[in-house]
């Protein structure tokens, strides 16, 4: 059910932005106060949601580790899957940021002869990977649209990104890539018969509006073109707020640009929030070094003790009356 | 806070590159470009008409230009247009820049602020406008 939810949400959203732009002419809320709030939620969001993380004591070191602890100086040590300092931690968070190392370990369980079998599964590594680059490249590029004069480097990451010179405007690989991996991962959400159980309109929600906002936008560029100047000029009233024209642009950039922001608006209160919280995952970002050093609990109060020598001083009386053994006589 | 210091500095850092094209863009005023239509070939027109609309042209010359480089290398189809009076070639030497002939405020003034950069001049080679 939570596909059909999913789905209808986004032909929802895909209807009212065509419907306001076409019918209401509500071009000016669409183009420029929602983009306005969905920025302002989602700064302000991001922003109360890792400071609510960040109030979060983490009393005791959790790491979860999946090598050799630092030992005695003979056994080798794990660096990175076990570490031990900073700098180890620094490691392995980058590998995990930049390169998924966890879902590089994805593991497919299938039963082969009436034997569990465990076999390497790198496909959702690979689509996950893909995703999350190609999703930076297309925002970088989108940087175009923000800056008079156009840096260098949106200006190269766009060559590159066309080198294949296909068609006119020149197809750029990174959109495609994009929307193709969006493609893969829901499609393995609904294969996997484990996976589709635990899925929720959460999980199918971010993935198609990513695929719709990778549609329009590919839309846009190759078929139902619209006038790139006068979205330029819209786009950089935005950035400088100042006066914004909203006339002769095409109801598709509209769409775009509402599910761009309903992406950012539905950003800070989603699991897309993961962008900020694999950094803050206590299992992730602690060094494993309980037997080194001594963390104390910092809400630890003072407890109360009673020795057995301090006990033996309160009943000796008693206990030797009753011939009981003492320590001290 | 716990690790304040370190969490406190990773959303200062996210929040600048997020809001980088507001900051860097600060006290600035966006102005739309418009390519220049002053030129020899054009001022001199019978009726000031291009190939197509000029609504439609904005938005797909660049698919008009790969029409005809399909017609006319592939198909030998080479048939000339009347427009504004002028006999035109399916070209983009010989055609387009026969009427706009000022490469740089007009084609380049659009490209260049919204970051496009054809492919047309890799081939293409106009010697007055020193384009390569």
């Amino acid at each position: 059910m939570g596909i059909f939810f999913s789905f209808s949400m986004i032909i929802a959203l895909v209807v009212i932005a065509f419907a306001g732009v076409q019918l209401a002419n509500m071009q000016f809320i669409f183009g420029v106060v929602i983009p306005y709030a969905a920025i302002a939620t989602f700064l302000i969001g991001v922003g109360f949601r890792v400071y609510k993380w960040g109030r979060s004591p983490v009393p005791f070191r959790i790491p979860t580790t999946c090598g050799q602890q630092k030992s005695l100086p003979w056994i080798k040590h794990s660096r990175f899957e076990n570490p031990d300092s900073t700098f180890d931690v620094v490691v392995r968070m980058a590998l995990e940021v930049f390169l998924f190392r966890t879902l590089f370990r994805n593991l497919k369980a299938e039963t082969r002869e009436g034997r569990v079998a465990y076999g390497s599964d790198k496909w959702l590594w690979l689509a996950g990977l893909a995703l999350h680059v190609t999703f930076f490249v297309v925002l970088l590029r989108h940087l175009r649209f923000f800056m008079e004069p156009v840096p260098f480097f949106v200006n190269l990451t766009d060559s590159l990104d066309g080198f294949m010179q296909v068609g006119t405007p020149h197809l750029l690989i990174t959109g495609v890539v994009l929307l193709l991996a969006a493609v893969y991962l829901f499609f393995r959400r609904i294969s996997i018969p484990q996976v589709r159980y635990i899925s929720l309109p959460a999980d199918y929600f971010p993935l198609f509006l990513i695929m719709s906002i990778a549609i329009s936008g590919i839309l846009m560029r190759y078929f139902t073109k619209v006038d790139l100047v006068r979205i330029k000029a819209l786009t950089m009233g935005l950035v400088t707020i100042g006066p914004v024209e909203t006339d002769g642009i095409g109801a598709i950039f509209f769409v775009h640009i509402f599910l761009i922001s309903i992406l950012l608006a539905y950003f800070p209160f989603s699991k897309l929030m993961h962008m900020g919280g694999v950094f803050l995952s206590p299992t992730r970002n602690m060094a494993n070094n309980s037997r080194i050093k001594r963390h104390i609990n910092p809400w630890n109060y003072p407890v109360k003790v009673h020795t057995y020598e301090e006990y033996e001083e309160e009943f000796r009386d008693k206990m030797k009356s009753v011939g009981l053994p003492l320590e001290k006589e | 806070m716990y690790n304040g210091g370190k969490i406190i500095a990773g959303l200062i850092i996210f929040f600048g590159l997020v809001t980088f094209p507001f900051y860097s863009n600060f006290g600035k005023t966006a102005n739309k470009v418009t390519p220049k239509l002053d030129t020899p070939v054009i001022n001199q027109l019978e009726k000031k008409e291009c190939v197509k609309p000029k609504e439609y042209m904005r938005t797909e010359h660049m698919k008009v230009l790969d029409e005809w480089r399909d017609e006319v290398v592939r198909e030998g189809k080479r048939d000339k247009m009347i427009v504004g009076g002028i006999e035109i070639e399916k070209s983009l030497q010989n055609g387009c820049l026969k009427c706009h002939s000022n490469v740089k405020t007009f084609c380049d003034v659009c490209h260049t602020s919204s970051g496009v950069k054809p492919y047309c001049w890799d081939c293409h080679f106009i010697k007055e406008e020193g384009l390569l």
